[in-house]
């Protein structure tokens, strides 16, 4: 069995920031694994130690700074990973999820997996839409939102997490991409000796042409026009001074409300 | 071609809210587009979802009488159908947990640019579309330069349309090709049960990421106990498995509406806003001074809550933990 999960490079800004153009500066950007996909390897791993034979292998769009997340996933015990980039790329303003689903579908067809694994969404951008949309590309079944999988034979038992404290329990035929939410399981932290083993691990680079693809694949009909700081719509009404006088207006607050006696 | 196609939602016999916020939403985009509203109505008892959700400003409902619950497959094969029959200029679905289950699959097959998560649109000209970015610190602007597009909208950005409406009802011609379904739902469970129910709690502290580690958690143990309020806390704390499920405020949690609701270290994430922005009085404690969550607060401090709870603490008469 082979399982392929992807693995992005998310940005984090920090808590004070400018924009320059079309995106955060990048002085304020700090970058680390996506959250969702934390678990998602986690999943992948987990199943590759329950079973024998389990390739895992990632996938990950990035440039080549992304090269220590994706040794992070290594070092937590996925197999092998590919990482999608080239001068083209790099030139694309941005990839939107149609066309992150479309590179990642190539992917596939030369990987043929059992079972694809991508995180429900990531933390920067938040489109929650390539797992299902590369699904439909290489004519895979899908479910999304996955807080339970368990992978038997040609089917996997999966637990959608709904809205509302209810989950779904559905089954689904093999192949199939899986969106991970988390909580799934424990991520692990990568040990010592899987970190100096993921440095010995293969970390192959694939351009568009690789992929069999040219430049027209990043064309996309959605354009970033603006990006901006939204107005704050705060009208709260902020203690200020030392923690002491903050916390002592918060504690007459709580007693004029009644909340606490005395 | 100026029609906006929305899809509607139920769940174990009910519509849920989102329908009728995607009404609202879907009418002001068909006003902007010049065009009428249709709805897709695919599963329950769809004669009924009708009836309630023929409100002002939608013009014609279609219905697709396909099965009890949702299934990605049969929802696919019933919009693809729609679509065709209609083609409309944009496509409006939920970005739900259901929605993002077919969406991004709709979207693929019938060709269709897709932006996930919209916030606000503006159809005069050009389709722009307005969506958050980074956690909500951003909001970004996209152009759609496409003769018909996909959209899913937040849950809750709209408000749910009223009235009543005088629209065409009719049955859809689908047939849906059972062989072609590779999901099977087998049925529902509810989790997040157990002793404490946050949502009949008069005072809720609830606490976030900023707390850092497991080894914390009995500060705010403690400042509950003092204020005799009950804990609950945002998804990250029980993901990590610091706190049972049935003490989760947010959209796969529970919705509170407390008298008091005490958010520390929380920065304010819309799933997480959506569970509780419905509380009385909210008073956050967050060291980030353009976390979302002041955007909701009545009451802030911006500062450490490792420095301002033991002081909180202290102020009640108890006494800070160790952590």
């Amino acid at each position: 069995m082979k399982i392929l999960v992807t693995v992005k490079e998310v940005a984090e800004v920090e808590d004070e920031f400018e924009i320059s153009g079309l995106d955060v500066d990048d002085r304020y950007l700090d970058y680390d694994l996506n959250e969702w996909d934390d678990y998602a390897v986690e999943e992948a791993v987990q199943i590759s130690e329950e079973n024998d034979d389990v390739e895992v292998v990632t996938v990950t769009i990035g440039p080549e700074r992304s090269e220590e997340t994706i040794r992070m996933a290594l070092a937590k015990g996925a197999d092998r990973a590919l990482r999608v980039w080239d001068d083209d790329v790099e030139a694309a303003e941005f990839l939107d999820a149609n066309t992150k689903a479309e590179l990642l579908s190539a992917v596939v067809e030369a990987e043929e997996p059992d079972l694809v694994l991508t995180g429900v969404q990531s933390n920067d951008d938040s489109y929650g839409a390539t797992g299902v949309a590369l699904a439909e590309r290489v004519d895979y079944e899908w479910a999304a939102v996955v807080n339970a999988l368990d992978v038997e034979d040609d089917t996997a038992h999966v637990h959608r997490e709904l809205e509302g404290g209810i989950e779904e329990l559905t089954d689904v035929e093999l192949p199939a991409v899986m969106t991970i939410q988390t909580g799934i399981n424990e991520p692990r932290y990568a040990s010592l000796r899987g970190i100096r083993q993921a440095q010995r691990k293969e970390l192959d680079v694939q351009g568009l042409a690789d992929l069999g693809f040219d430049a027209d694949v990043l064309e996309t009909p959605v354009e970033r026009t603006s990006m901006y700081e939204p107005e704050s719509e705060s009208d709260a009404t902020i203690w200020e001074g030392s923690a002491e006088e903050t916390a002592g207006e918060l504690a007459t607050f709580l007693r004029e409300q009644g909340v606490v006696e005395g | 071609m100026t029609d906006v196609l929305a899809v509607t939602e139920s769940r174990r016999g009910e519509l849920r809210d989102v329908s009728f916020e995607m009404i609202t939403a879907g009418r002001s985009l068909a006003d902007g587009l010049g065009g009428d509203l249709h709805l897709l109505v695919v599963n329950g008892d769809v004669d009924a979802f009708a009836d309630e959700l023929n409100r002002e400003g939608v013009d014609a409902i279609h219905t697709v009488d396909a099965g009890e619950e949702f299934n990605h497959g049969v929802y696919t094969q019933a919009i693809e159908a729609a679509h065709g029959a209609l083609s409309p200029t944009a496509l409006l679905m939920p970005n739900t947990v259901n929605g993002l289950d077919y969406a991004p699959a709709v979207a693929g097959s019938l060709d269709l640019p897709l932006v996930t998560d919209v916030v606000g649109f503006d159809a005069d000209g050009a389709l722009e579309v307005t969506r958050e970015q980074y956690g909500g610190k951003v909001e970004t602007t996209y152009e759609l330069d496409a003769d018909a597009y996909a959209l899913t909208v937040r849950p809750a950005e709209w408000p749910q349309a009223e009235g009543t409406g005088d629209a065409a009802v009719e049955s859809l011609d689908v047939e849906i090709d059972d062989t072609a379904l590779g999901t099977t739902v087998n049925g529902f469970e509810e989790v997040a049960g157990g002793d404490v129910d946050i949502t009949e709690a008069d005072v809720l502290v609830s606490v976030g990421r900023g707390i850092e580690e497991e080894e914390n958690i009995p500060l705010v143990e403690e400042l509950a106990e003092v204020l005799d309020a009950t804990l609950s806390s945002s998804r990250p704390i029980v993901d990590n498995g610091w706190l049972p499920k049935n003490r989760q405020v947010g959209q796969s949690g529970k919705v509170v509406t407390p008298d008091v609701y005490i958010a520390i270290g929380i920065s304010g994430a819309v799933q997480h806003v959506a569970g509780m922005k419905g509380s009385d009085t909210i008073i956050a404690i967050n060291t980030d001074p353009n976390a979302p969550i002041f955007d909701l607060a009545d009451y802030g401090i911006v500062d450490d809550l490792f420095e301002v709870v033991p002081e909180l603490i202290e102020a009640f008469g108890g006494e800070t933990p160790e952590v």
